[in-house]
Protein backbone atom coordinates (compact mmCIF):
# COMPACT_ATOMS: atom_id res chain seq x y z
CA UNK A 1 0.00 0.00 0.00
CA UNK A 2 0.87 3.58 -1.27
CA UNK A 3 3.07 4.56 2.44
CA UNK A 4 1.55 8.24 2.18
CA UNK A 5 -2.36 7.68 1.35
CA UNK A 6 -4.10 10.37 0.09
CA UNK A 7 -6.76 9.78 2.28
CA UNK A 8 -5.49 8.78 5.43
CA UNK A 9 -7.86 10.16 8.36
CA UNK A 10 -4.51 11.05 10.25
CA UNK A 11 -2.75 13.91 9.03
CA UNK A 12 -2.11 17.98 9.99
CA UNK A 13 -6.07 19.42 10.37
CA UNK A 14 -4.82 22.69 8.68
CA UNK A 15 -8.37 23.05 7.28
CA UNK A 16 -9.43 24.13 10.92
CA UNK A 17 -6.14 25.89 11.54
CA UNK A 18 -7.38 27.95 8.49
CA UNK A 19 -11.10 28.67 9.69
CA UNK A 20 -9.50 29.74 13.01
CA UNK A 21 -6.98 31.91 11.58
CA UNK A 22 -9.41 33.73 9.25
CA UNK A 23 -11.73 34.43 12.92
CA UNK A 24 -8.78 35.68 14.34
CA UNK A 25 -7.74 37.96 11.80
CA UNK A 26 -11.38 39.13 11.45
CA UNK A 27 -11.61 39.94 14.79
CA UNK A 28 -8.18 41.95 14.94
CA UNK A 29 -9.09 43.67 11.36
CA UNK A 30 -11.78 45.07 13.25
CA UNK A 31 -9.66 46.04 16.15
CA UNK A 32 -7.29 48.01 13.84
CA UNK A 33 -9.48 49.51 11.32
CA UNK A 34 -9.11 52.93 12.37
CA UNK A 35 -5.21 52.65 11.93
CA UNK A 36 -5.85 50.75 8.58
CA UNK A 37 -8.49 53.46 7.25
CA UNK A 38 -6.79 56.12 7.50
CA UNK A 39 -3.67 54.66 5.64
CA UNK A 40 -6.65 53.55 2.66
CA UNK A 41 -7.36 56.75 3.37
CA UNK A 42 -4.02 58.72 2.42
CA UNK A 43 -3.63 56.00 -0.22
CA UNK A 44 -6.37 57.49 -1.61
CA UNK A 45 -5.62 60.92 -2.11
CA UNK A 46 -2.26 60.64 -3.83
CA UNK A 47 -4.26 58.16 -6.33
CA UNK A 48 -3.97 60.33 -9.76
CA UNK A 49 -6.19 57.11 -11.34
CA UNK A 50 -9.37 57.70 -9.59
CA UNK A 51 -8.93 53.82 -9.49
CA UNK A 52 -9.20 53.61 -5.24
CA UNK A 53 -12.74 55.51 -5.58
CA UNK A 54 -13.72 51.95 -6.79
CA UNK A 55 -12.80 50.52 -3.31
CA UNK A 56 -14.06 50.37 -0.30
CA UNK A 57 -14.38 54.08 1.34
CA UNK A 58 -12.66 56.21 -1.47
CA UNK A 59 -14.26 59.12 0.54
CA UNK A 60 -16.60 59.70 -2.33
CA UNK A 61 -20.30 60.08 -2.40
CA UNK A 62 -22.96 56.81 -2.49
CA UNK A 63 -26.02 57.03 -4.02
CA UNK A 64 -28.37 55.60 -2.34
CA UNK A 65 -32.74 55.28 -4.06
CA UNK A 66 -35.24 53.35 -2.56
CA UNK A 67 -36.87 52.99 -5.77
CA UNK A 68 -36.76 51.20 -8.80
CA UNK A 69 -36.25 53.89 -11.07
CA UNK A 70 -36.96 58.02 -10.81
CA UNK A 71 -37.83 59.99 -13.95
CA UNK A 72 -35.91 63.16 -14.54
CA UNK A 73 -36.83 66.25 -13.84
CA UNK A 74 -36.05 69.47 -15.73
CA UNK A 75 -36.70 73.50 -15.60
CA UNK A 76 -39.52 72.92 -17.18
CA UNK A 77 -41.20 70.05 -15.78
CA UNK A 78 -39.68 70.63 -12.69
CA UNK A 79 -42.68 71.96 -9.49
CA UNK A 80 -42.27 72.49 -6.17
CA UNK A 81 -45.42 72.82 -4.23
CA UNK A 82 -45.72 74.36 -0.49
CA UNK A 83 -48.85 73.53 1.51
CA UNK A 84 -50.77 72.46 4.59
CA UNK A 85 -50.89 74.64 7.57
CA UNK A 86 -50.19 77.94 5.52
CA UNK A 87 -52.35 80.85 4.50
CA UNK A 88 -50.86 81.08 0.91
CA UNK A 89 -49.75 78.07 -0.67
CA UNK A 90 -47.89 77.98 -3.78
CA UNK A 91 -46.09 76.28 -6.59
CA UNK A 92 -42.43 76.97 -7.35
CA UNK A 93 -40.89 76.33 -10.57
CA UNK A 94 -36.98 76.09 -11.17
CA UNK A 95 -36.72 79.75 -12.08
CA UNK A 96 -39.17 81.08 -9.29
CA UNK A 97 -36.36 79.42 -7.32
CA UNK A 98 -33.76 80.23 -8.28
CA UNK A 99 -34.91 84.42 -7.88
CA UNK A 100 -34.97 84.04 -4.58
CA UNK A 101 -31.88 85.09 -2.21
CA UNK A 102 -29.27 82.11 -2.31
CA UNK A 103 -27.32 80.74 0.49
CA UNK A 104 -23.89 78.68 0.01
CA UNK A 105 -22.70 76.55 3.05
CA UNK A 106 -19.80 74.13 2.74
CA UNK A 107 -20.03 71.27 5.79
CA UNK A 108 -19.32 67.67 5.97
CA UNK A 109 -22.14 65.34 5.02
CA UNK A 110 -22.29 62.46 7.31
CA UNK A 111 -23.95 59.34 6.40
CA UNK A 112 -25.74 57.02 8.64
CA UNK A 113 -24.01 54.22 7.23
CA UNK A 114 -20.81 55.68 8.34
CA UNK A 115 -19.57 57.39 4.86
CA UNK A 116 -18.52 61.12 5.06
CA UNK A 117 -17.40 63.39 2.44
CA UNK A 118 -15.22 66.69 3.89
CA UNK A 119 -16.38 70.03 2.84
CA UNK A 120 -19.23 69.85 0.33
CA UNK A 121 -20.72 73.13 -0.94
CA UNK A 122 -24.42 73.14 -1.05
CA UNK A 123 -26.25 76.24 -2.16
CA UNK A 124 -29.75 77.31 -2.39
CA UNK A 125 -32.98 78.85 -0.60
CA UNK A 126 -33.35 78.68 3.31
CA UNK A 127 -36.28 76.87 3.82
CA UNK A 128 -37.47 79.68 6.42
CA UNK A 129 -37.77 82.06 4.08
CA UNK A 130 -40.29 79.63 1.91
CA UNK A 131 -42.29 78.95 5.03
CA UNK A 132 -42.48 82.84 5.44
CA UNK A 133 -43.73 83.30 2.14
CA UNK A 134 -46.37 80.78 2.81
CA UNK A 135 -47.46 82.18 6.06
CA UNK A 136 -47.68 79.19 8.72
CA UNK A 137 -50.36 78.78 10.72
CA UNK A 138 -50.18 79.12 14.70
CA UNK A 139 -51.11 75.75 14.82
CA UNK A 140 -48.47 74.34 12.58
CA UNK A 141 -45.83 72.15 14.54
CA UNK A 142 -43.98 70.49 11.82
CA UNK A 143 -42.94 70.10 8.07
CA UNK A 144 -43.70 66.95 5.79
CA UNK A 145 -41.28 66.60 3.18
CA UNK A 146 -42.46 64.51 -0.09
CA UNK A 147 -40.34 63.44 -3.01
CA UNK A 148 -41.09 62.84 -6.43
CA UNK A 149 -39.30 59.66 -6.67
CA UNK A 150 -43.11 58.30 -5.63
CA UNK A 151 -41.74 56.76 -2.29
CA UNK A 152 -39.34 58.80 0.12
CA UNK A 153 -40.72 61.04 2.50
CA UNK A 154 -39.25 63.31 5.18
CA UNK A 155 -39.86 65.32 8.23
CA UNK A 156 -38.71 68.34 10.52
CA UNK A 157 -40.31 69.44 13.62
CA UNK A 158 -41.18 73.55 12.67
CA UNK A 159 -38.23 74.76 14.58
CA UNK A 160 -35.47 72.54 13.02
CA UNK A 161 -37.13 73.46 9.82
CA UNK A 162 -36.76 77.00 10.36
CA UNK A 163 -32.82 76.61 10.96
CA UNK A 164 -30.18 78.69 9.06
CA UNK A 165 -28.78 76.09 7.87
CA UNK A 166 -31.54 74.18 6.17
CA UNK A 167 -31.83 74.34 2.43
CA UNK A 168 -33.33 73.90 -0.60
CA UNK A 169 -30.97 73.43 -2.65
CA UNK A 170 -30.34 73.99 -5.90
CA UNK A 171 -26.74 73.56 -6.34
CA UNK A 172 -24.30 70.95 -4.74
CA UNK A 173 -20.64 70.84 -5.49
CA UNK A 174 -20.46 74.10 -6.50
CA UNK A 175 -22.96 73.27 -9.67
CA UNK A 176 -26.26 72.34 -10.50
CA UNK A 177 -27.94 69.23 -8.68
CA UNK A 178 -27.55 66.52 -10.90
CA UNK A 179 -30.34 63.93 -11.30
CA UNK A 180 -28.31 60.99 -9.60
CA UNK A 181 -28.12 63.38 -6.21
CA UNK A 182 -31.58 64.49 -6.21
CA UNK A 183 -31.47 66.82 -8.57
CA UNK A 184 -32.75 69.64 -9.73
CA UNK A 185 -34.14 70.21 -6.35
CA UNK A 186 -33.28 68.37 -3.03
CA UNK A 187 -33.27 69.17 0.52
CA UNK A 188 -30.01 69.98 2.45
CA UNK A 189 -30.39 69.51 6.16
CA UNK A 190 -26.55 70.51 7.40
CA UNK A 191 -26.54 69.34 11.34
CA UNK A 192 -28.71 65.70 10.63
CA UNK A 193 -27.66 62.59 9.12
CA UNK A 194 -27.50 62.71 5.27
CA UNK A 195 -31.04 60.64 5.01
CA UNK A 196 -32.71 63.84 6.42
CA UNK A 197 -31.47 65.64 3.22
CA UNK A 198 -34.42 64.47 0.75
CA UNK A 199 -33.25 63.63 -2.57
CA UNK A 200 -35.95 64.87 -5.88
CA UNK A 201 -37.76 67.32 -3.11
CA UNK A 202 -41.22 67.97 -5.05
CA UNK A 203 -43.75 68.64 -1.83
CA UNK A 204 -43.21 70.60 1.41
CA UNK A 205 -46.43 70.12 3.09
CA UNK A 206 -46.79 71.96 6.90
CA UNK A 207 -48.32 69.80 9.49
CA UNK A 208 -49.84 69.76 12.83
CA UNK A 209 -47.10 66.59 14.26
CA UNK A 210 -44.03 64.95 13.01
CA UNK A 211 -44.83 62.39 10.30
CA UNK A 212 -42.05 59.91 10.80
CA UNK A 213 -40.56 59.59 7.02
CA UNK A 214 -39.45 56.50 4.60
CA UNK A 215 -36.26 55.69 6.62
CA UNK A 216 -37.99 56.24 10.00
CA UNK A 217 -40.51 54.16 9.19
CA UNK A 218 -37.66 51.28 9.04
CA UNK A 219 -35.94 52.25 12.31
CA UNK A 220 -33.78 55.55 12.11
CA UNK A 221 -34.20 57.67 14.17
CA UNK A 222 -36.68 61.21 13.91
CA UNK A 223 -34.26 63.65 15.18
CA UNK A 224 -31.23 62.76 13.48
CA UNK A 225 -28.42 64.97 14.91
CA UNK A 226 -24.88 63.66 13.32
CA UNK A 227 -23.34 62.33 16.79
CA UNK A 228 -26.26 62.50 18.76
CA UNK A 229 -28.45 59.92 17.10
CA UNK A 230 -28.43 56.48 15.82
CA UNK A 231 -26.51 55.17 18.28
CA UNK A 232 -23.40 57.14 16.49
CA UNK A 233 -20.86 59.08 17.87
CA UNK A 234 -20.01 61.18 14.73
CA UNK A 235 -18.38 64.63 15.37
CA UNK A 236 -21.07 66.51 14.35
CA UNK A 237 -21.24 68.49 10.44
CA UNK A 238 -22.35 71.72 12.08
CA UNK B 1 -12.49 -0.53 -42.91
CA UNK B 2 -15.77 -2.21 -44.52
CA UNK B 3 -18.97 -1.43 -42.57
CA UNK B 4 -21.41 -3.73 -41.64
CA UNK B 5 -25.13 -3.79 -43.08
CA UNK B 6 -27.71 -3.45 -40.10
CA UNK B 7 -30.54 -6.39 -40.51
CA UNK B 8 -33.72 -4.48 -41.46
CA UNK B 9 -35.71 -6.66 -39.00
CA UNK B 10 -35.18 -6.71 -35.15
CA UNK B 11 -32.80 -9.18 -34.05
CA UNK B 12 -32.05 -10.76 -30.50
CA UNK B 13 -28.48 -9.42 -30.21
CA UNK B 14 -28.59 -6.99 -27.55
CA UNK B 15 -26.99 -3.48 -27.10
CA UNK B 16 -24.02 -3.79 -24.38
CA UNK B 17 -24.50 -0.91 -22.37
CA UNK B 18 -21.98 1.66 -22.49
CA UNK B 19 -18.88 0.92 -20.35
CA UNK B 20 -18.75 4.34 -19.77
CA UNK B 21 -21.97 4.17 -17.33
CA UNK B 22 -21.78 1.54 -15.87
CA UNK B 23 -18.28 2.25 -14.37
CA UNK B 24 -18.94 5.55 -13.70
CA UNK B 25 -19.97 6.84 -9.87
CA UNK B 26 -21.42 9.68 -8.24
CA UNK B 27 -17.95 11.32 -6.61
CA UNK B 28 -20.76 12.99 -4.43
CA UNK B 29 -23.81 11.86 -2.31
CA UNK B 30 -27.22 13.24 -2.64
CA UNK B 31 -27.37 15.14 0.48
CA UNK B 32 -23.71 16.70 -0.41
CA UNK B 33 -24.69 17.92 -3.64
CA UNK B 34 -28.18 19.46 -2.02
CA UNK B 35 -25.96 21.53 0.40
CA UNK B 36 -23.88 22.59 -2.34
CA UNK B 37 -26.30 23.46 -4.39
CA UNK B 38 -28.32 25.48 -2.02
CA UNK B 39 -25.03 27.35 -0.62
CA UNK B 40 -24.10 28.28 -3.62
CA UNK B 41 -27.58 29.63 -4.53
CA UNK B 42 -27.35 31.67 -1.61
CA UNK B 43 -23.84 33.08 -2.17
CA UNK B 44 -24.70 34.35 -5.70
CA UNK B 45 -28.11 35.66 -4.48
CA UNK B 46 -25.87 37.29 -1.46
CA UNK B 47 -23.19 38.74 -3.81
CA UNK B 48 -25.15 39.84 -6.31
CA UNK B 49 -27.57 41.91 -3.85
CA UNK B 50 -24.13 43.18 -2.37
CA UNK B 51 -23.76 44.42 -6.00
CA UNK B 52 -26.18 46.45 -6.27
CA UNK B 53 -25.90 48.13 -2.60
CA UNK B 54 -22.07 49.07 -3.22
CA UNK B 55 -21.73 49.29 -7.15
CA UNK B 56 -22.84 52.75 -7.73
CA UNK B 57 -23.99 51.81 -11.53
CA UNK B 58 -25.90 48.93 -10.37
CA UNK B 59 -27.10 50.55 -7.24
CA UNK B 60 -28.64 53.32 -9.53
CA UNK B 61 -29.83 50.79 -12.18
CA UNK B 62 -31.67 48.85 -9.64
CA UNK B 63 -32.66 50.97 -6.45
CA UNK B 64 -35.38 49.28 -4.37
CA UNK B 65 -33.16 49.91 -1.64
CA UNK B 66 -35.11 48.19 1.20
CA UNK B 67 -36.09 45.25 -0.59
CA UNK B 68 -31.86 44.74 -1.79
CA UNK B 69 -30.90 45.05 1.66
CA UNK B 70 -33.78 42.53 2.91
CA UNK B 71 -32.31 40.06 0.27
CA UNK B 72 -28.75 40.28 1.45
CA UNK B 73 -29.32 40.25 5.22
CA UNK B 74 -31.24 36.69 4.54
CA UNK B 75 -29.08 35.11 2.26
CA UNK B 76 -26.25 36.27 4.51
CA UNK B 77 -27.83 35.11 7.79
CA UNK B 78 -28.74 31.27 6.06
CA UNK B 79 -25.47 30.85 3.97
CA UNK B 80 -24.23 28.68 6.62
CA UNK B 81 -27.49 26.81 6.96
CA UNK B 82 -26.84 24.49 4.26
CA UNK B 83 -23.67 22.99 5.67
CA UNK B 84 -24.90 23.03 9.12
CA UNK B 85 -27.81 20.74 8.07
CA UNK B 86 -26.18 18.61 5.72
CA UNK B 87 -23.87 17.70 8.73
CA UNK B 88 -26.41 14.91 9.14
CA UNK B 89 -25.00 13.31 6.81
CA UNK B 90 -21.87 10.64 6.88
CA UNK B 91 -21.27 11.41 3.42
CA UNK B 92 -20.61 14.86 3.59
CA UNK B 93 -19.24 14.60 7.43
CA UNK B 94 -16.11 12.08 5.92
CA UNK B 95 -15.90 14.63 3.05
CA UNK B 96 -14.87 17.56 5.80
CA UNK B 97 -12.48 15.59 7.32
CA UNK B 98 -10.64 14.74 4.06
CA UNK B 99 -10.68 18.36 3.11
CA UNK B 100 -9.61 19.38 6.60
CA UNK B 101 -6.62 16.92 6.78
CA UNK B 102 -3.48 18.08 5.23
CA UNK B 103 -0.60 15.00 4.41
CA UNK B 104 2.74 15.36 2.61
CA UNK B 105 1.32 15.00 -0.69
CA UNK B 106 -0.72 17.88 -0.26
CA UNK B 107 2.45 19.96 0.24
CA UNK B 108 4.09 18.36 -2.51
CA UNK B 109 1.14 18.81 -4.65
CA UNK B 110 0.85 22.78 -3.93
CA UNK B 111 4.55 23.30 -4.02
CA UNK B 112 4.26 21.94 -7.68
CA UNK B 113 1.28 23.71 -8.08
CA UNK B 114 3.20 27.39 -7.29
CA UNK B 115 6.20 26.05 -9.45
CA UNK B 116 4.22 24.64 -11.98
CA UNK B 117 6.01 22.09 -12.48
CA UNK B 118 4.95 18.87 -14.83
CA UNK B 119 4.75 15.62 -13.45
CA UNK B 120 2.47 13.19 -11.35
CA UNK B 121 0.94 15.26 -8.09
CA UNK B 122 -0.73 12.86 -5.68
CA UNK B 123 -4.00 13.93 -4.01
CA UNK B 124 -6.59 12.25 -2.83
CA UNK B 125 -10.48 13.07 -2.93
CA UNK B 126 -9.69 16.71 -3.07
CA UNK B 127 -6.52 18.40 -4.48
CA UNK B 128 -4.35 20.91 -1.54
CA UNK B 129 -6.04 23.93 -3.66
CA UNK B 130 -9.69 22.78 -3.08
CA UNK B 131 -8.62 21.95 0.81
CA UNK B 132 -7.15 25.91 0.60
CA UNK B 133 -10.40 26.70 -1.12
CA UNK B 134 -12.93 25.42 0.89
CA UNK B 135 -11.43 26.54 4.63
CA UNK B 136 -10.69 29.99 3.36
CA UNK B 137 -14.52 30.25 2.06
CA UNK B 138 -15.47 29.05 5.72
CA UNK B 139 -13.67 31.01 7.86
CA UNK B 140 -14.95 33.87 5.56
CA UNK B 141 -17.85 33.44 5.81
CA UNK B 142 -18.11 33.59 9.26
CA UNK B 143 -16.39 36.89 9.54
CA UNK B 144 -18.64 38.13 7.11
CA UNK B 145 -21.52 37.29 9.12
CA UNK B 146 -20.12 37.94 12.35
CA UNK B 147 -19.42 41.88 11.52
CA UNK B 148 -22.81 41.58 9.48
CA UNK B 149 -24.73 40.74 12.40
CA UNK B 150 -22.68 44.13 14.15
CA UNK B 151 -23.94 46.29 11.31
CA UNK B 152 -27.59 45.35 11.28
CA UNK B 153 -27.68 44.92 14.93
CA UNK B 154 -26.57 48.40 15.73
CA UNK B 155 -27.34 48.08 19.57
CA UNK B 156 -24.98 44.92 19.89
CA UNK B 157 -21.47 46.87 20.33
CA UNK B 158 -20.04 50.36 20.20
CA UNK B 159 -19.88 53.14 17.25
CA UNK B 160 -15.99 51.93 17.10
CA UNK B 161 -16.37 47.98 16.79
CA UNK B 162 -19.41 48.73 14.22
CA UNK B 163 -16.64 51.15 12.34
CA UNK B 164 -14.36 48.43 12.24
CA UNK B 165 -16.39 45.99 11.45
CA UNK B 166 -18.05 47.91 8.44
CA UNK B 167 -14.23 48.11 7.46
CA UNK B 168 -13.44 44.44 7.71
CA UNK B 169 -16.81 43.71 5.71
CA UNK B 170 -16.49 45.79 2.73
CA UNK B 171 -12.65 44.83 2.68
CA UNK B 172 -13.23 41.21 3.03
CA UNK B 173 -16.45 40.97 0.06
CA UNK B 174 -14.01 41.98 -2.25
CA UNK B 175 -11.77 39.46 -1.55
CA UNK B 176 -14.60 37.00 -1.28
CA UNK B 177 -16.18 38.23 -4.43
CA UNK B 178 -12.55 37.44 -6.25
CA UNK B 179 -12.28 34.13 -5.02
CA UNK B 180 -15.56 33.00 -5.37
CA UNK B 181 -15.34 33.90 -8.89
CA UNK B 182 -12.06 32.20 -9.28
CA UNK B 183 -13.70 29.19 -8.06
CA UNK B 184 -16.43 28.93 -10.52
CA UNK B 185 -13.86 29.65 -13.19
CA UNK B 186 -11.66 26.45 -11.92
CA UNK B 187 -14.92 24.41 -11.80
CA UNK B 188 -16.10 25.69 -15.40
CA UNK B 189 -12.67 24.80 -16.77
CA UNK B 190 -12.40 21.57 -15.05
CA UNK B 191 -15.86 20.81 -15.82
CA UNK B 192 -14.97 21.32 -20.00
CA UNK B 193 -11.36 18.95 -19.22
CA UNK B 194 -13.71 16.13 -17.96
CA UNK B 195 -16.26 16.71 -20.84
CA UNK B 196 -13.42 16.45 -23.22
CA UNK B 197 -11.68 13.82 -21.51
CA UNK B 198 -14.74 11.50 -21.79
CA UNK B 199 -15.35 12.34 -25.28
CA UNK B 200 -11.92 10.98 -26.48
CA UNK B 201 -12.14 7.71 -24.22
CA UNK B 202 -15.68 7.21 -25.05
CA UNK B 203 -16.22 7.93 -28.55
CA UNK B 204 -19.99 6.71 -28.31
CA UNK B 205 -19.56 4.81 -31.59
CA UNK B 206 -19.55 7.71 -33.36
CA UNK B 207 -18.69 7.10 -37.14
CA UNK B 208 -16.01 10.41 -37.15
CA UNK B 209 -13.78 8.94 -34.82
CA UNK B 210 -12.83 6.55 -36.65
CA UNK B 211 -12.72 7.65 -39.18
CA UNK B 212 -10.74 10.80 -38.19
CA UNK B 213 -7.09 8.09 -38.32
CA UNK B 214 -7.88 7.36 -41.69
CA UNK B 215 -4.90 8.87 -44.06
Amino acid sequence: MNPTRPDAPQGTPVGRRIVLGMLGLGAAGVAAAPLLQRGVEALARQDPTGLTDALPAGGAFRYYSVTASVPPKNARTYRLRVDGLVDRPSTYTLADLRTEPQTRLVRDVQCVTGWRVPETPFEGVRLSRLLDAAGVRPEARAVRFTCFDGAYSESLTLEQARRDDVLVALRMQDEPVSHEHGGPVRLYVAPMYFYKSAKWLSGITVTDAVRPGYWEERGYDVDAWVGRSNGREDAPTV
Amino acid sequence: MTSTPGSAVPTAAKMPRPSEQAVRTRRFSPAERWAHGATAALMLLCIASAACLYVPVLAQAVGRRALVVTVHEWTGLLLPVPLLAGLASRALRADLRRLDRFGPHDRHWLRAELRRERGPRPQGKFNAGQKLYAAWIAGAVLVMLGTGLLMWFTGLAPLAVRTGATFVHDWLALAVGIVVAGHIWMALRMWTHRKALRALRHPDGEPASGGMNRP
